[in-house]
């Protein structure tokens, strides 16, 4: 479903915000529930203004807990929703980011990060809600989760979390932060041939009361609502038919597998790197989003003085990519993981690693400032002597 | 013709009371869940008001109005 | 549990009809009530969607309506739905929901739902209670009430759910209790008809948790008779004093506003104007 025609090549100097409105719209978005939140009020501003020139909605809704319910209630309305909002907004929506995890519903949710915890400090850029999206709402589930670095990234991931949603019938989440979210820089728009996207896949004809609408390891069809197929949708544990059972614990194994390896099963096709001189590295530089702009940069800089250094950066951070972290660890003798926080995927390195490698932790000097380019320069050089 | 689903029957009387012309009355007899469900005498009394099938919390009981 | 006696709304349930609920609950003749209205409207089942929350309550469509029902998280039922309805606003969306749901955890999306007059259906089973969680007091329990986590009573004064409706701007409410089924019916008939926000408010029995609180445990029929008693229709209050109220269940069609703009009709309409620019 596309919204509107792109057929002349378009090149706009905008905030990475609006690049995110924009690329949710050639995804064809055409629901937008959210509350006022800084650092990512201007998606909202922008499709507040959009989504009705594109025959779509627009709601300002009482919360954020009535924004995630209001995508996925228009998702199961046939919709390709979305909401955006910041750390505070995710924390309040995460109970039912678990419903829309475990009813299986498509729909895409961009947290542009600010500092935390609690009201914190809401236009530093800090990559403090990393975990959030994969852990913060309970019990054990896996997630999508895209972390990009540009402006021109949050209309390319955003196409991307529109199409994984739709395409594995599960929430995919937008990190980026408040620096990425005001950024303005270049963007050059996709045609609209040129952009690929994924069909949600719908249950044609209704089956019976049992028919297998959950629980499918490749994605079962997706009942949408209004269309005879007598949709039996439920967030307690449920079987292949929604039908719940809450008391046999055979039941919940299955359904709690299933549901992960729903996404685990497709980790090659769902994850996605970006690597940087590593083919005769010695140091690897683990980074992401914003971090990742300044650790590019340096790593050019130490290649120009000699270094043997590469840069690793996951696009996915969920799920993580655990098997080319472990690969990196087999090829090179340091990892310096920066992150832009206290170590929140630090961990998920080191454990990928598995001793492999040696694996170093550098948060910026001054969480929420930028690393100064000789912080990352010094510490390559310190590993490298 | 008032039908009675016994076995669909909790036991909580609601049809018995809501009868306006207390022809309804607890069975002696338990049903498979272990509650005296209800049982009708002088049928010939029904109104047919569909009182005891409204009043049902559980779809235990219908009324039929064409069959006599 | 096979219903071998062929039940006129069989034909609405998704398999046999198996309530789980306690003997005596009020859930039941809800759900007829619901059931019935939908039959005399003769709309096609399959043109309406239910959404549910937690607690008992939302047991009334999910599973057993055999259509598109969508059972969610609790008090969040009225955010799912005004979504649901915004994406597919030639359905009807019914929301089933207890007292819990819309005046607890839930009470700003009912204030807001009503605010916006989307055309959603609203069916709030006020027990008083919570039930299904062990009898805990309810922002809808009584002053004074000794409940599960009031053993000293209740120290709270409740709301009034439908004068929160109507309050919040609501273009239908209606309230009736369980003893006047046949009443409420016709109001859920006229609340789907009705073009916007429409609240039920329908106090019904718990005989497990709330009839200890009254005196009444395990004694659905004492409570019915008990709310054939209290209740006062609008009409007749209309002329009574607030001490001659006292204790009184108002009953009636409470509130009935046409003409109102509706969310989704708004909806329509800037996307017209949209498309003009």
């Amino acid at each position: 479903m596309k919204n509107k025609k792109n057929i002349e090549r378009k090149t706009d100097f905008i905030q990475g915000n609006i690049a995110c409105a924009e690329g949710a719209i050639a995804a064809g978005c055409n629901f937008f529930a959210g509350y006022p939140i800084t650092p990512a009020s201007e998606i909202a501003h922008y499709m507040s203004r959009k989504m009705f020139e594109v025959e779509g909605t627009f709601i300002q809704t009482e919360d954020e807990l009535a924004a995630i319910a209001n995508i996925v209630g228009a998702s199961w309305g046939g919709n390709k929703s979305m909401t955006a909002t910041s750390g505070p907004g995710i924390s309040l929506m995460l109970e039912n980011i678990g419903l829309a995890v475990v009813t299986e519903t498509p729909c895409v949710i961009v947290n542009v990060q600010r500092g935390g915890p609690s009201t914190g400090s809401p236009s530093v850029a800090f990559q403090g809600d990393m975990l959030q999206p994969k852990f913060g709402s309970h019990g054990e589930y896996q997630i999508i989760a895209l972390a990009p670095s540009s402006p021109q990234e949050m209309f390319d991931f955003t196409v991307e979390a529109f199409n994984k949603a739709e395409k594995y019938r599960i929430p995919v989440f937008i990190l980026a932060d408040s620096l990425i979210g005001h950024m303005r820089e270049r963007v050059d728009f996709p045609l609209d041939d040129e952009i690929i996207l994924e069909e949600r896949k719908k249950l044609k004809n209704y089956q019976g009361i049992h028919q297998k609408i959950f629980l499918d390891e490749n994605v079962a069809p997706m009942p949408i609502f209004g269309e005879g197929l007598k949709a039996n949708i439920t967030g307690s544990t449920h079987k292949e038919d929604g039908f719940r059972n809450v008391s046999d614990p055979k039941i919940m194994d299955t359904a709690i597998k299933r549901l992960s390896n729903k996404i685990l099963k497709h980790k090659e096709d769902i994850i996605a790197v970006e690597e940087k001189y590593l083919e005769d590295a010695e140091v690897a530089i683990f980074s992401y989003g914003l971090v990742y702009r300044a650790v590019l940069e340096t790593v050019n800089i130490a290649r120009n003085q000699g270094l043997k250094v590469g840069s690793f950066r996951p696009i996915t951070i969920w799920p993580f990519p655990q098997e080319q972290v472990e690969e990196l660890s087999k090829k090179v003798k340091t990892i310096i993981v920066c992150e832009n926080n206290l170590g929140q995927i630090y961990p998920f390195v080191k454990a990928a690693a598995n001793g492999n490698a040696k694996i170093i932790f550098l948060p910026p000097k001054i969480l929420g400032a930028l690393y100064k380019q000789e912080e990352i320069l010094n510490k390559i050089k310190e590993v490298i002597s | 013709m008032v039908q009675i689903n016994k076995d669909a029957c909790k036991g909580c009387g609601i049809c018995i009371a809501m009868c306006p012309v207390k022809i309804l009355v607890f069975s002696d007899e338990l049903n498979s869940r272990g509650v005296h469900f209800p049982k009708i005498t002088q049928e010939e009394k029904c109104t047919k008001c569909e009182n005891c099938m409204i009043y049902c919390p559980d779809f235990a009981v219908v009324v039929k109005k064409d069959e006599k | 549990m096979k219903n071998t006696v062929g039940h006129p709304l069989k034909k609405y349930f998704r398999g046999e009809i198996n309530y789980t609920t306690c003997s005596g609950c009020g859930n039941g003749i809800i759900s007829q009530s619901i059931l019935r209205a939908i039959d005399e409207i003769a709309i096609i089942f399959d043109q309406i969607a239910f959404v549910s929350g937690i607690g008992c309550s939302g047991w009334i469509p999910s599973p057993s309506f055999n259509t598109d029902v969508l059972h969610v998280t609790h008090g969040r039922s009225i955010a799912f739905a005004t979504g649901l309805k915004l994406a597919a606003p030639q359905m009807k969306v019914i929301v089933c929901a207890g007292d819990g749901d819309t005046g607890a955890i839930g009470g700003n999306h009912f204030i807001h739902a009503a605010r916006r007059n989307i055309d959603l259906t609203v069916v709030c089973v006020n027990n008083g209670i919570f039930g299904m969680t062990g009898g805990q007091v309810a922002p809808t329990t009584p002053y004074n009430s000794v409940t599960t986590t009031t053993p000293y009573g209740s120290i709270e004064r409740p709301f009034d759910l439908s004068n929160l409706a109507i309050a919040a701007g609501a273009t239908f409410v209606a309230r009736w209790t369980t003893y006047h089924a046949r009443s409420l019916k016709n109001s859920i008939k006229k609340a789907i008809e009705h073009k916007g926000f429409s609240f039920i408010e329908v106090i019904s029995q718990c005989p497990v948790q709330y009839g200890k609180v009254i005196g009444m445990r395990n004694d659905p029929v004492s409570m019915l008779m008990h709310y054939k008693e209290c209740a006062v229709n609008i009409n007749k209050a209309k002329n009574m004093s607030a001490d001659e109220l006292k204790d009184k269940i108002i009953v009636g069609e409470l509130v009935e506003k046409k003409n109102i703009p509706e969310l989704t009709d708004e909806i329509k309409r800037l996307r017209r104007e949209a498309s003009r620019k």
